[in-house]
């Protein structure tokens, strides 16, 4: 089974393994992400929605970007896109080297599974399964056999402090100790780019700081390249980099603590 | 996704709703305990047809007298007075390749050994019909040629009658009265028990057919003639020859139809075997309905199950799972909840079989290729009903259901 999905991959497979093992090799050439006149569009005619209306955008590797913007500015479908998740109506986006506007919905499901880690707001962890078994679970999918799932996800824990609660179930943990379970499943595959929504929407201010500092640990000592979209100033303040949507556009990309206009 | 993980996975889905995952399972387990039981129950019967066939002996040729028909009004089969012992000699004298040939007439009366009585059949036949019949002694002797031909007093019993009559035992050598008429039992049958049907076939006495005629009911026809062809094959040359020899003797023009009927007791067995596939038949088409039925509440389920699973979908797909991944995992859930319903169908039906055969008397027959029927059919509506909740689950757009509430 394990071989079937790298064949599926098609030609998609060499370029995410190359991907995979870009961050150990620097100086790299290509950005991570590198975006260009990227549009989204719902539905046709006189009820189109242009969510995204040409967005370009270039992340290096090991940038920590703030996504921020009001609702309806944009930024949740930008961000779906960056995660791989849907695809544009126009435009180009190079993820690692690779074009992956025009791939197929598996195709973008294997690219997920290697190169972008997912933290929601909501968590999504499983129900009535185990931290331990919520973190197997991208490693499950990308075909990694039993002993080394286990022996990942129990040293992912034990990275985003976790260790002594690793059989415990969701509903056993506080809203922090699952968000951490979260990253810690993020990270599973050993993705470069963690892609985090609101990922402290649900959390108070104490637990908020130490999920912010966990990516800040994972941004500065690991390499991981993080992107936060949201609307709090002060999650965005933890940051390196600040970029603002408004009505499908970006209108403002600056460095964290220069004064926007 | 190995198939291990997938089924374990399944496993635990299903468990996080026990009530409703058996209640689901109901149409299933229905079903194929339907399909087990009905099975063991049609082929109890189909071998309890097959022991009585046996017990008469698979190569019998019975001849009975053909109906009278009276200004239209037909009085059934034996209502005519045609067969005769003369067509007997004629029969033993003249058709090749046959075992034995015996008449058989047979009357009830109440027999009285000294202080005990019995209500019982009398049959009337020779010595043939022992052999004819597969029947043995169990004492004493059969009366022979000579005591047909002398019309002797002698009877044999059948072992219900003599331990009815003789409970402390001793019959061979008493003296039974049937009608006013002493007879010397000569033997005891050996039991045969029931035909597989109820009927008590060691209730019987047994004297020569002369007697029997001339003492106890003054007829001059026999009731019917039964034949034993000397192997299966000839079983066709002789009725073939019997019904040509019985026309002469019973001098009837070609155009004249047969005033008697023959029949093979395979004749018999095979409509017998219609009948119990007939019902084995219907019994599968309750099966399968009940199978449809608990196939779209399996269906249903899952339909339920996908929508309120569509988050934990949209995470799985967001975490790399593929189309196919999510596919196969509903697909296998339907699964696993139809083989979980089949077994504990297959044991339903295996217990419903035993109950029958313990309370009913029926007989049951409990054969592996049901029990494999039942457990595929369960399996293979799991893939069916399960297919179409699964390739929905597969098909949810990522970030909708993420977005699910």
């Amino acid at each position: 089974m394990e071989q079937n999905e790298e064949g599926t991959m098609g030609s998609g497979a060499a370029v995410a393994t190359e991907a995979k093992q870009a961050p150990v090799n620097a100086p790299r050439e290509a950005p991570l992400i590198e975006v260009r006149d990227l549009t989204k569009v719902y539905g046709e005619g006189e009820s189109a929605v242009h969510a995204l209306q040409g967005v370009s955008l270039s992340v290096s590797h090991g940038e920590f970007v703030a996504i921020m913007g009001p609702s309806g500015s944009g930024k949740s479908t930008f961000m779906h896109l960056l995660g791989c998740l849907d695809r544009p109506t126009s435009g180009s986006y190079r993820l690692a080297g690779q074009e992956v506007s025009g791939l197929t919905r598996d195709q973008l499901a294997a690219i997920r599974s290697r190169q972008i880690g997912f933290v929601f707001q909501s968590f999504n962890l499983l129900a009535r399964t185990s931290a331990l078994e919520n973190v197997e679970l991208p490693m499950l999918y990308a075909g990694i056999p039993q002993k080394e799932r286990d022996e990942r996800a129990r040293m992912l824990l034990e990275q985003v402090g976790l260790g002594e609660r690793m059989d415990h179930r969701p509903n056993e943990l506080s809203g922090g100790q699952q968000q951490r379970v979260a990253i810690a499943r993020a990270l599973a595959n050993g993705a470069p780019f963690l892609m985090a929504d609101e990922p402290t929407g649900n959390l108070d201010s104490a637990s908020s700081a130490e999920i912010m500092t966990l990516f800040q640990h994972l941004n500065r000592d690991k390499g991981i390249t993080v992107i936060v979209v949201t609307h709090a100033q002060d999650i965005a303040s933890w940051s390196k980099r600040v970029v603002t949507f408004r009505d499908g556009l970006i209108i403002d990309d600056r460095p964290t603590g220069e004064a926007s206009s | 996704m190995s198939i291990t993980v997938l089924i374990r996975t399944a496993w635990k889905a299903l468990q996080r709703n026990v009530s409703r995952s058996l209640l689901t399972m109901l149409g299933i387990i229905i079903g194929v305990g339907a399909v087990i039981a009905s099975m063991a129950i049609g082929s109890g019967a189909q071998a309890a047809v097959l022991k009585q066939i046996e017990s008469l002996g698979a190569n019998l040729v019975i001849i009975t007298p053909g109906s009278i028909t009276t200004g239209g009004v037909s009085l059934g089969s034996g209502s005519r007075t045609t067969l005769k012992l003369d067509d007997i000699n004629a029969i033993a004298a003249n058709v090749p390749e046959i075992a034995g040939v015996a008449p058989y007439s047979q009357t009830s009366a109440q027999v009285v050994a000294g202080s005990a009585n019995w209500y019982t059949v009398i049959g009337g036949t020779n010595p043939d019909w022992l052999s004819v019949g597969n029947w043995n002694l169990a004492q004493g002797a059969f009366f022979s040629k000579q005591d047909v031909s002398r019309v002797a007093k002698v009877a044999v019993l059948g072992s219900t009658v003599a331990a009815n009559l003789f409970p402390a035992g001793g019959a061979v050598g008493s003296t039974v009265v049937i009608k006013s008429v002493p007879f010397r039992v000569l033997g005891v049958l050996q039991s045969k028990g029931q035909t597989g049907f109820g009927r008590d076939q060691d209730d019987v006495i047994i004297v020569p057919i002369t007697t029997h005629q001339e003492r106890l009911t003054g007829q001059t026809w026999v009731n019917s003639i039964m034949i034993s062809a000397a192997a299966p094959e000839t079983v066709a040359g002789v009725i073939d020859a019997t019904e040509r020899l019985l026309r002469l003797e019973h001098h009837l023009a070609p155009s004249d139809a047969d005033d008697f009927t023959i029949r093979n007791i395979a004749n018999v067995q095979q409509v017998r075997e219609a009948t119990v596939q007939t019902q084995a038949l219907l019994l599968a088409a309750v099966a399968v309905v009940s199978l449809l039925v608990g196939g779209i509440g399996i269906m249903n389920i899952m339909l339920v199950s996908v929508t309120e699973r569509t988050r934990e979908i949209g995470l799985r797909m967001a975490v790399g799972g593929k189309g196919r991944d999510i596919l196969l995992q509903f697909l296998i859930e339907a699964l696993t909840m139809a083989c979980a319903g089949g077994l504990i169908g297959v044991g339903m039906g295996i217990g419903i079989s035993f109950l029958v055969s313990m309370l009913g008397k029926w007989p049951t027959v409990i054969s592996p290729f049901s029990v494999f029927l039942g457990f595929v059919s369960a399996a293979l509506t799991g893939v069916v009903f399960g297919f179409y909740p699964a390739r929905r689950a597969a098909a949810l757009d990522p970030i909708e259901a993420l977005r699910y509430e």
